[in-house]
């Protein structure tokens, strides 16, 4: 069987499938690609399924060799690899991919052609990373099965759609409690604090004004906008909580949560309102390109 | 009941606006009803709602609210009462105090009782898992006898160790996994209330009852 061997981690490089689903009742949240749209682009790319397990890398990349020879995308944010992006890449026996530090978004991924062949933990192959289920983030000397699940041949190189940016502005529909508020977060310009994580991009910026409703903890969705008493709203990632007592103006779009896979620490955020409706026809708008692939 | 859309993915379904048994019952009434329904992706069961994550690539908005309903409906599959449900008595064992109740003098100060006396009272009461959420199998747990309630932590821990056995408001708890967290901490048990391996991975569900039982060893 073919291994990848790590030869240097990066900054924080896991496992991700497109996440572990049927478990929010037992309070797991379905972790999963960050970039949703990156992860599953990669895999068509290299003619997998859109859910095969890959490499997802933060900010500064991995550095990974090949045992034997392989096909492999990387997508999402360029790190540096020199080679060519969202397109299938053959790989020699023995060469070593070197990324390194992102030159745009904050993820890149690795997609190999037949997929990680991890073992899956209730269903998916998605680490998380803030409780361990699923497995860790990646250390030097790692070896990590690529599987055989391969579904066609690779495709065509493909070209991101470039109208579907600019990345740092965030569409929402509203949330559950959004007559609570005035439509403060639209009007303001938010920056990404240090602090986020997988679980939740905390944001900076003007504080919302506090609410006057009663709160009963209550399920929380991903991509949710939530605004604790300090006003500093923060925007509900893959491995959030899965009830929450904060009120929640907004709820980031479906066609958005790749964008939030991308944001980094001190990138500014604006968020603009869109009806639902508008929302699913965002999203069929990216799935049509993800079936063109 | 009440529906709204949560997200463009999501519909956030709430029976009433204060907590009661009825709406209790009723929020756990839908969330058995709509278990295993292909394009529902995940069910965010609370006190007194449930939120239904689908694949919008797969189901409308108004798809999930009709099969909500319809669900709900009288004679709908929901059914009419929870008698037929079988509920199981989980008996958990607690060390109380000490280095694995590091709040239990404070919870037994705030209520005008001795250590003793909490202890007594904690293990006395019947509780019921009203539904597990925040994160990583948290069961909320109802039926804390009035005089045990506390406020939380000012500022949480950043570490609770798994298996304590907590008081947050009216609400007792336990945490299943080592995290962060501000409620206050009176015991601990050895039981693996999580394990990724298990079938299931979860040892308590929405619907369990409860007793905690003094005097476990715990392990280091």
């Amino acid at each position: 069987m073919n291994h990848l061997r790590v030869l240097a981690p990066g900054m924080l490089t896991t496992v991700q499938d497109l996440g572990r689903f049927g478990w929010a009742h037992h309070g797991v949240s379905a972790s999963g690609a960050a970039d949703p749209l990156a992860l599953r682009a990669g895999n068509l790319l290299v003619g997998n399924t859109d859910n095969a397990a890959a490499l997802e890398m933060t900010i500064v990349g991995a550095e990974i060799a090949f045992e034997e020879p392989a096909v492999i995308a990387l997508t999402g944010s360029d790190f540096g690899a020199g080679l060519p992006m969202w397109s299938p890449v053959e790989i020699r026996a023995g060469q070593t991919v070197r990324c390194g530090a992102t030159q745009s978004g904050a993820r890149g991924y690795l997609c190999v052609r037949g997929g990680l062949a991890v073992p899956k933990i209730m269903g998916s192959a998605s680490v998380h990373v803030m409780t361990g289920v699923g497995g860790r983030p990646l250390k030097k000397g790692d070896l990590l099965p690529v599987g055989s699940d391969a579904v066609r041949r690779p495709r065509p190189a493909a070209r991101f759609p470039e109208q579907w940016q600019p990345r740092l502005h965030l569409r929402a529909t509203p949330g559950p409690q959004a007559e609570w508020f005035a439509g403060e977060l639209f009007a303001g310009q938010y920056t990404v604090s240090e602090e986020s994580n997988r679980m939740g991009l905390r944001l900076r910026g003007p504080a919302i004004p506090a609410h006057s409703g009663h709160m009963i903890t209550e399920g929380v969705a991903l991509g949710a906008v939530q605004v604790p008493p300090d006003g500093q709203p923060i925007i509900l990632f893959v491995e959030h909580q899965t009830t929450g007592g904060y009120p929640k103006p907004a709820n980031v779009i479906s066609a958005d949560f790749w964008k939030l896979g991308q944001l980094r620490p001190r990138d500014p955020v604006s968020f603009e309102s869109v009806t639902i409706e508008t929302a699913v026809e965002l999203l069929r708008e990216q799935e049509e390109w993800l079936l063109s692939l | 009941m009440t529906l709204r859309a949560a997200s463009d993915r999501s519909l956030l379904v709430s029976f009433g606006s204060s907590v009661s048994p009825e709406a209790h019952r009723e929020m756990a009434r839908l969330t058995r009803a709509l278990q295993g329904i292909r394009g529902i992706l995940n069910l965010h069961p609370a006190f007194i709602s449930v939120l239904v994550d689908f694949d919008p690539r797969l189901r409308t908005m108004a798809e999930i609210e009709a099969l909500v309903k319809e669900r709900m409906e009288p004679g709908g599959a929901a059914g009419e009462s929870t008698a037929s449900v079988e509920t199981r008595l989980v008996e958990i064992p607690v060390r109380y105090g000490g280095e694995d109740g590091p709040d239990l003098e404070d919870v037994a100060r705030h209520a005008g009782l001795s250590p003793e006396g909490v202890v007594e009272l904690h293990s006395a009461a019947e509780y019921e898992v009203a539904f597990v959420g925040f994160s990583t199998c948290f069961p909320y747990l109802s039926g804390l006898p009035p005089a045990l309630a506390t406020p939380r932590l000012g500022a949480p821990r950043k570490h609770v160790p798994a298996g304590s056995v907590a008081i947050g408001g009216t609400q007792a708890g336990l945490y299943p996994v080592a995290s962060p967290g501000g409620w206050r901490l009176i015991g601990r048990t050895p039981l693996r209330l999580f394990d990724p391996q298990g079938e299931p991975p979860a040892l308590l569900r929405m619907g369990d009852r409860v007793r905690f039982a003094p005097g476990a060893e715990v392990r280091p």
